[in-house]
């Protein structure tokens, strides 16, 4: 009656999707673990870190630590300087990319295609080759201790995988668009700002993202630029976090989860709110579209 | 007789419209033509200058020929930050394509919720690295953290002192590395390429009567794998790079030690690069460890896509 009912191959069935939904859900747990773990210890009270057996639910929830960051450390000035830098470095990286593809995209000129696959090839070179007489050459500018060589270099063509990433997405848009300006009479930077970028939002805010990303988290930039305490970016600020609070001995970790939090939410934001867009850049990157 | 200096420089004759064409296609790339002269070829020309010469930043530099090489041979530093990238990046390369691919097959099925796992398994990617490094850091806390608690909650004894002792240090920062990446960009290029794969090519393989490891082994990897290529080359160059973790994780809480302890063991070859140049503004010698690092890179890429050429399948070709 039972083997009517349920034959072997629905059996079998059965067993594989009830595996393939333990996997797929249980590995969730692993990666949101980290986040649930530091959430739980950034509202404890410094007692309540060292219980043995550790507790994930807090005793008493102590939510003040999310003002007192505040205060301990100058970590909304950390945070306006993130701010600074990533706005002015994503758009200049956005901007001047966009510029350079499109010269790629719609120009016909000498050596033309030597000067995109050397381009390309920049993507292979580790930044570290090149750090040390860079920063030699910041510091004759005087740029040291500033937010100069943090942006400026994005305003010089935005890396390689910004314009590859554009230059992808002009060659998608017909040209029939230019040619029917071009009798109207529009030069060629008329039709870049009034045809070419408005047609590109796609690709802009996938740059959004993905510059966002870069700049927000980046670390060894500021780590070689800033040495004021002042202006440290979040993530300097944090890495130095344990060193600025002064906590008399006490321990910190309560409040040092509650700042890498604080820090990470906004990528976490940006992310969820834009994946569509970040997950298509990725995958063109890979050719595999 | 004098000729006006715009007819010299033949500006008087009008420019042919695919001259124009190439000086304003000029002018929109220049933006890029400066940054790459400025920012890649200059220094690394100055690099490989500074890389013979005795330069401490305070006084000018000094010629002293292949002296920073020589010393390099016998550092046993660097020695020793090789053999931890090396380690670093055997162990966790394989693991993380092994591991992305596996995961985007998971989300290639039809199960419930799949966008929301995908988003869920993606967030540590985004997670900034200094972040991560503190949130794990408290997870290996040797006494009281949440990782050796599970162990001994398995009854598996006390565990390691993770990144306190040089013989945990390495697989902890790998651990961590591997959170972050294996549901990141990896993942997404895998799961693209996976829904790439024509449905028709696995139903003739059913009518054949080919089980799930035939048809992974003989549809599902050669289909994907220039991607297999493309990550595992861009994951490659990445390991070698590691920095950002292995800084902070070994010098976050203490700050008067140069990272990369404990005795040594997370001084990968940026790090060691890191210290000769800003921490004991050895300039030369830091831009000769630049200069083999490169060569190391372009060695151990060039590698790969020279043996690739026995196992990615390329459409369109035989």
């Amino acid at each position: 009656m039972l083997s009517e009912l349920l034959p072997a191959w629905r059996v079998k069935r059965i067993i594989r999707y009830l595996l393939l939904y333990a996997v797929a859900y249980g590995l969730t747990i692993i990666f949101a673990l980290p986040f649930l773990w530091a959430v739980s210890s950034s509202l404890k009270p410094v007692n309540e870190l060292f219980l043995w057996p550790p507790q994930l639910i807090p005793k008493t929830w102590r939510f003040e630590n999310y003002i007192e960051i505040w205060h301990v450390a100058p970590l909304a000035r950390f945070f306006i300087n993130t701010v600074f830098v990533t706005v002015f470095s994503v758009s200049g990286r956005i901007l001047s990319a966009a510029l350079v593809a499109y010269g790629f995209a719609r120009f016909r000129f000498p050596y033309r295609n030597f000067l995109f696959l050397l381009l390309l090839s920049t993507l292979m070179l580790p930044y570290q080759v090149t750090i040390i007489p860079t920063f030699l050459l910041f510091k004759a500018f005087s740029w040291l201790d500033t937010y100069n060589p943090l942006i400026i270099p994005n305003w010089f063509g935005g890396g390689a995988f910004a314009i590859f990433l554009f230059r992808q997405f002009f060659l998608t848009i017909p040209k029939d668009l230019d040619e029917a300006a071009k009798i109207d009479g529009a030069n060629t930077f008329w039709i870049f700002l009034r045809i070419i970028l408005p047609l590109s939002k796609p690709v802009v805010i996938t740059m959004v993202v993905i510059g966002f990303l870069e700049s927000w988290n980046d670390f060894f930039g500021p780590l070689i630029y800033l040495n004021t305490p002042e202006k440290y970016t979040l993530s300097l600020g944090l890495a130095n976090f344990q060193r600025v609070v002064s906590a008399g001995g006490q321990a910190t970790e309560h409040l040092l989860m509650a700042a890498s939090m604080v820090m990470t939410l906004p990528s976490i934001l940006v992310f969820i709110l834009l994946q569509r867009y970040y997950i298509q850049g990725v995958v063109i990157s890979s050719g595999s579209k | 007789m004098i000729v006006p200096i715009k007819q010299r420089l033949g500006l008087s004759t009008p420019l042919t419209l695919s001259q124009r064409e190439a000086l304003q296609g000029f002018i929109y790339i220049s933006p890029w033509i400066i940054g790459f002269l400025v920012f890649t070829v200059g220094p690394m020309i100055a690099s490989a200058y500074l890389s013979l010469t005795d330069y401490n930043i305070v006084t000018p530099p000094r010629f002293a020929g292949l002296n920073n090489y020589e010393y390099m041979f016998g550092d046993k530093l660097f020695w020793k930050s090789i053999e931890n990238t090396l380690y670093y990046t055997v162990i966790f390369v394989p693991i993380a394509i092994a591991g992305s691919l596996a995961l985007a097959m998971l989300l290639n099925q039809q199960i419930a919720g799949r966008v929301a796992l995908r988003t869920l398994y993606f967030l540590p990617s985004v997670t900034p690295v200094v972040a991560a490094a503190f949130l794990w850091l408290w997870i290996f806390q040797p006494q009281i953290g949440l990782m050796n608690s599970i162990i001994s909650a398995l009854g598996l004894g006390n565990g390691p002192l993770w990144l306190g002792h040089p013989g945990s240090s390495k697989p902890a920062l790998i651990i961590i590395s591997l959170w972050g990446a294996l549901g990141g960009n990896t993942m997404l290029i895998f799961l693209a390429a996976l829904q790439g794969i024509p449905k028709e090519l696995y139903e003739s393989a059913d009518i054949d009567g080919a089980g799930s490891v035939g048809k992974f082994r003989y549809i599902t990897v050669p289909s994907i794998s220039p991607v297999i290529l493309f990550n595992t080359v861009l994951g490659v160059i990445g390991a070698l790079q590691m920095f950002t973790l292995a800084y902070v994780a070994s010098s976050g809480r203490q700050q008067q030690f140069s990272p990369g302890g404990p005795l040594h063991s997370t001084l990968f070859y940026v790090l060691h690069l890191y210290n000769s140049a800003f921490d004991f503004w050895e300039m030369g010698y830091a831009s000769a460890l630049a200069w083999v690092f490169f060569v190391i890179v372009l060695a151990i890429t060039g590698f790969q896509l020279w043996t690739s050429r026995r196992w990615v399948y390329y459409e369109g070709e035989d």
